[in-house]
């Protein structure tokens, strides 16, 4: 039953980690690229691991599978947060289609 | 209780995690790891430990904020493997600012990363004098702050105000 149960996970995962990088090759600026593997991957790769766990049950594999499936949550966030923040600070422009950018208005007078 | 001795059961805790299953010569070498980490970080990571006293605070994190998160993130990834998959790519993207009233350090962090994971939103940078988030959104409905604010941060600031903040005099 938990086997199945862990295949499943892991095929929803797998999905949606194909969305991810589907989404990094379509969609067309850096920050756009970004929203798509962070949310995609973070969940995909989660749930991987977690059908890991279902599988494998509490052994040593499985207690290492959920608690970095908690960093994970932690960390991805993070450091999406600092590569937009580096890419912006950096001069990367916005797709051209974007419709606004306050982050660059307010920073006009600081540089 | 100090912050050394709650970051050292802390520490402890997840070395036995990472080392399961706990056996004899793991948990010595946990005890003396986790001591070390305790003495040298201690008052760097807990600044408020009356905070962690609280039962009504873990139970309002795992009963309001967790299932809140996960719903979102479900969503988030249907909203972009949609976006994805459409032939004409709908997205209508920019950076808009929004406000927020939330003032201490874990629970910015908690609302910059819960706003990075949930449908169609990131966050940029954070400005904390001004209590401004940068916010990019893959479909901008409304570029005003106060209208941004409403439909971006208050899923989740309420719940995190209740947990990290009410209370905080002591």
């Amino acid at each position: 039953m938990s086997q199945t149960l862990g295949l499943i996970f892991i095929i929803i995962g797998l999905a949606f980690d194909v969305f991810g990088c589907l989404g990094l090759v379509r969609l067309p600026d850096v920050y756009n690229r970004l929203q798509a593997a962070t949310k995609c991957v973070t969940m995909g790769t989660c749930s991987i691991l977690f059908g890991t766990f279902l599988t494998v049950g509490f052994s040593a594999a499985g207690m290492k599978a959920l608690m970095c499936i908690v960093f994970l949550v932690l960390t991805t966030p993070v450091a999406a947060h600092a590569i937009a923040r580096g890419a912006h600070r950096s001069g990367v422009a916005l797709w051209r289609s974007s419709v606004v950018d306050q982050y660059a208005e307010d920073r006009e007078g600081e540089n | 209780m100090s912050p050394k001795i709650i970051l050292f059961l802390f520490a402890f805790i997840v070395w036995c995690l990472f080392s399961w299953v706990p056996d004899g010569a793991h948990l010595l070498g946990g005890i003396v790891v986790a001591l070390i980490v305790a003495f040298m970080m201690g008052d760097l990571v807990i600044q408020r430990p009356h905070l962690m006293l609280h039962p009504g605070r873990y139970v309002n994190f795992i009963f309001l904020y967790v299932p809140v998160f996960l719903w979102e993130v479900l969503k988030a990834n249907i909203d972009v493997a949609y976006r994805v998959v459409h032939p004409e790519l709908p997205i209508n993207p920019g950076i808009v600012k929004v406000k927020t009233s939330l003032q201490s350090d874990i629970a910015l962090t908690l609302l910059a990363n819960s706003i990075t994971l949930t449908p169609g939103t990131m966050s940029v940078d954070i400005d904390k004098d001004k209590s401004v988030l940068y916010i990019h959104w893959i479909d901008v409905r409304s570029s005003d702050i106060e209208a941004a604010t409403r439909i971006i941060v208050e899923r989740f600031e309420k719940t995190l105000r209740k947990i990290f903040e009410e209370g905080n005099k002591e």
